[in-house]
């Protein structure tokens, strides 16, 4: 199991030289770089001189070269804008956005996974119909719009909660936490409702009814546990995008998160900070990818299995001569 | 619990299933498939009940139905009544249901293969229907799941281990293990050895019958078959299209065969002293579940019928106490089947 956790943790390194060249060039493209941004009432030498210091007067290439140089050492650059350490930069927005995870998720999980369960076993009931609606209209409903409408009614009608920023600690979450976990919650309960739908049928639950399991137990002990893969799956995923920062729900409710770092580095064409927020996220997503193995092997003993196999499957045993013949 | 073993106490203590005037149909949204057709059986402690039958005979959905477990919808039990150790399984509450499966009444499913839940050790499966019909504690559970597998014949060191490590075989053993965890009084086995290789069957068979007598239970053993059950039965029953057209002691069902389907099921059999013979099947279909006849179901195969066999319900004849046939070829007194005639 722990080569398996290493050999993933590995793969980081061809991820991480791809998704930065990604960045790097794709900045390169747009229009304008961060020397047209702060250099605004600069005399020409000076300008000629930033080109020069920040590499512009090179290809993108070299600029590649020398950024990964530098983080081979562990540096992730400095912002062009704010002058200070990316790393710096993106732990002081990191618990902002962890904390918006955080809520959505958790939110979605305690909420859509029971009415998932019970829509499945309820299949075709008032139950079932009801949520499946819902959970329509919670996809179909875009987060911008979703947290407008919020904003208006809790904020601006009510006025019971915070329509912008952190400051007001728990009360300022709820409103960015709901408009992001209403997605959430739409995709993790079709999920569970189709993954219990498809277990519920297992001839092992008709084992376990018959020797006298309660219902309930059967449901909750029997099925559930089965019927998790493709639940922890979407959560991981999920998860994963929400560490990444919520864009357009951080920009809605000012929310000071990475989401909103990039997207105004983007602005700025700050490449460094681009591509040392991306760097992050990357690596966040990957060991939340590497938390969501462990837990399906917790779950399933036969991935348990697989990921013991995997590590000894480049190691076949030799086989005695003229065996094969 | 205490309600449902005070029961037992006032019926005929040596008859532990009865079923009467037992009628299934699945509902489905335009048609209704007649499963289980008005069939009565009963069964003695500690004897064999070989249910024999092609598939879609209903087999399955009898033993269902003695659990009353069919799966609902579609499936609805239209009439009759099941008493399994003086319960009548069709009218007691759920709570009570859940304590008799697998106390009084177990069930060994048709294919090992897909029924242990893949993600808990076969010691938490054997175990947790120990915990749920004894008065003990986790640890006193545990121990006798592993008496249990040991009674089948996998180590004990093996009861951590999970499904997918055991071989088709073993898994069987394991759910055989499951149902005999708290000493049922009357056992369920659905085809337990089609999934096999005939090498593992014969080990699967000869642990049963050995583990029937050391629990003294009642089985009923639904194959397609007829080796075996001559091999371990005490009495047959034949259906075919939901009805039970032939019954009687193994005797008396394989040497005196009355039902002209029974017959056709030993004609097919190939003969071992004349392995130049072709086989004789018999020829035509089982009819469509959803329409079939007033009359008798097997008349369009059978080469004794006449005209009136289809239309005309069919009366139970009884040969002896034990021998009752569905025919009404047997109205003409001088009727014989040919396997009889020799």
């Amino acid at each position: 199991m722990h080569k398996y956790i290493i050999k993933r943790i590995l793969m980081l390194i061809p991820v991480t030289i791809g998704v930065s060249l990604l960045v790097f060039v794709m900045l390169d493209l747009a229009p304008g770089t961060v020397v047209d941004i702060i250099g605004g009432e600069m005399t020409t030498e000076e300008i000629a001189e930033l080109n020069h210091e920040l590499g512009y007067d090179r290809s993108v290439f070299y600029r590649y070269f020398i950024y990964m140089k530098g983080l081979l050492h562990g540096d992730l650059g400095t912002s062009y804008i704010y002058k200070v350490d990316v790393w710096k930069l993106y732990m002081q927005r990191l618990p902002a956005t962890l904390q918006l995870a955080g809520a959505s998720v958790f939110l979605a999980i305690v909420l859509s996974i029971p009415l998932g369960i019970k829509a499945a076993t309820k299949h075709g009931g008032v139950t079932d119909n009801l949520s499946m609606v819902a959970a329509l209209l919670g996809l179909s409903m875009p987060n911008f719009w979703l947290g407008m409408m919020l904003i208006v009614l809790f904020s601006n009608q009510l006025g019971w909660l915070p329509s912008y920023g952190a400051t007001d600690g728990f009360k300022s979450l709820i409103l960015p936490a709901f408009t992001i976990g209403t997605g959430l919650m739409a995709t993790l309960t079709r999920t569970t409702r189709s993954s219990m739908l498809d277990v519920l049928r297992a001839d092992y639950l008709r084992t376990a009814r018959s020797k006298g399991v309660p219902e309930k137990k059967v449901v909750k002990k029997h099925a559930l546990k089965n019927a998790l893969i493709p639940i922890i799956t979407i959560i991981g995923t999920q998860l994963g995008n929400a560490v990444g920062g919520a864009v357009v729900t951080e920009n809605v409710f000012a929310w000071p998160g990475v989401g909103r770092l990039i997207i105004d580095a983007i602005n700025q064409r700050d490449t460094n900070t681009v591509t040392g927020c991306i760097i992050m996220t990357t690596v966040m997503i990957c060991i939340i990818q590497v938390v969501v193995d462990v837990v399906y092997a917790f779950v399933d003993p036969r991935l348990r299995a697989q990921y013991a196999s995997a590590k000894t499957r480049k190691k076949p045993e030799k086989v005695q001569g003229g065996a094969a013949a | 619990m205490s309600e449902v073993r005070e029961n037992e106490k006032t019926v005929d203590d040596s008859l532990v299933l009865d079923i009467q005037d037992l009628t299934v149909h699945y509902e489905l949204e335009d048609e209704t498939v007649e499963a289980v057709n008005h069939i009565s059986l009963q069964l003695k402690k500690k004897r064999i009940l070989g249910l024999v039958g092609e598939t879609g005979a209903g087999k399955t959905s009898t033993a269902l139905a003695i659990l009353n477990l069919l799966p609902n919808p579609p499936g609805v039990i239209k009439s009759g009544s099941i008493r399994v150790c003086g319960n009548d399984m069709l009218k007691l509450s759920q709570k009570e249901l859940e304590s008799i499966r697998g106390s009084s009444i177990s069930m060994i499913f048709q294919d090992p293969m897909t029924s242990l839940n893949p993600v808990y050790s076969v010691g938490e499966q054997i175990a947790e229907s120990i915990e749920l019909h004894e008065d003990c504690t986790k640890a006193e559970a545990w121990e006798k799941a592993e008496e249990m597998l040991q009674l089948v014949g996998i180590p004990k060191e093996r009861i951590h281990e999970y499904p997918h490590q055991f071989s088709g075989g073993m898994k069987q053993r394991v759910v055989i293990a499951i149902a005999l965890a708290c000493n049922p009084k009357l056992l369920l086995a659905d085809e337990p050895t089609t999934a096999l290789d005939v090498t593992i069957q014969a080990q699967v068979l000869d642990m049963m019958c050995d583990l029937k007598t050391k629990f003294d239970m009642a089985m009923i053993f639904i194959t397609h078959d007829l080796g075996i059950v001559a091999q371990i039965c005490d009495e047959v029953a034949v259906m075919y299209a939901g009805r039970i057209i032939e019954q009687g002691t193994l005797r008396e069902v394989f040497n005196h065969t009355k039902h002209p389907y029974t017959e056709g099921l030993f004609n097919s059999l190939p003969d071992i002293e004349n392995r130049e013979a072709e086989l004789q099947p018999i020829q035509g279909m089982m009819p469509d579940p959803t329409k079939l006849p007033e009359g008798c179901a097997f008349a369009p195969r059978c080469p004794y019928a006449k005209p009136e066999c289809i239309n005309t319900p069919q009366k139970e004849r009884s040969f002896s106490e034990t021998h009752k046939v569905l025919c009404s070829a047997y109205d003409d007194p001088t009727f014989r089947i040919r396997r009889e005639e020799c």
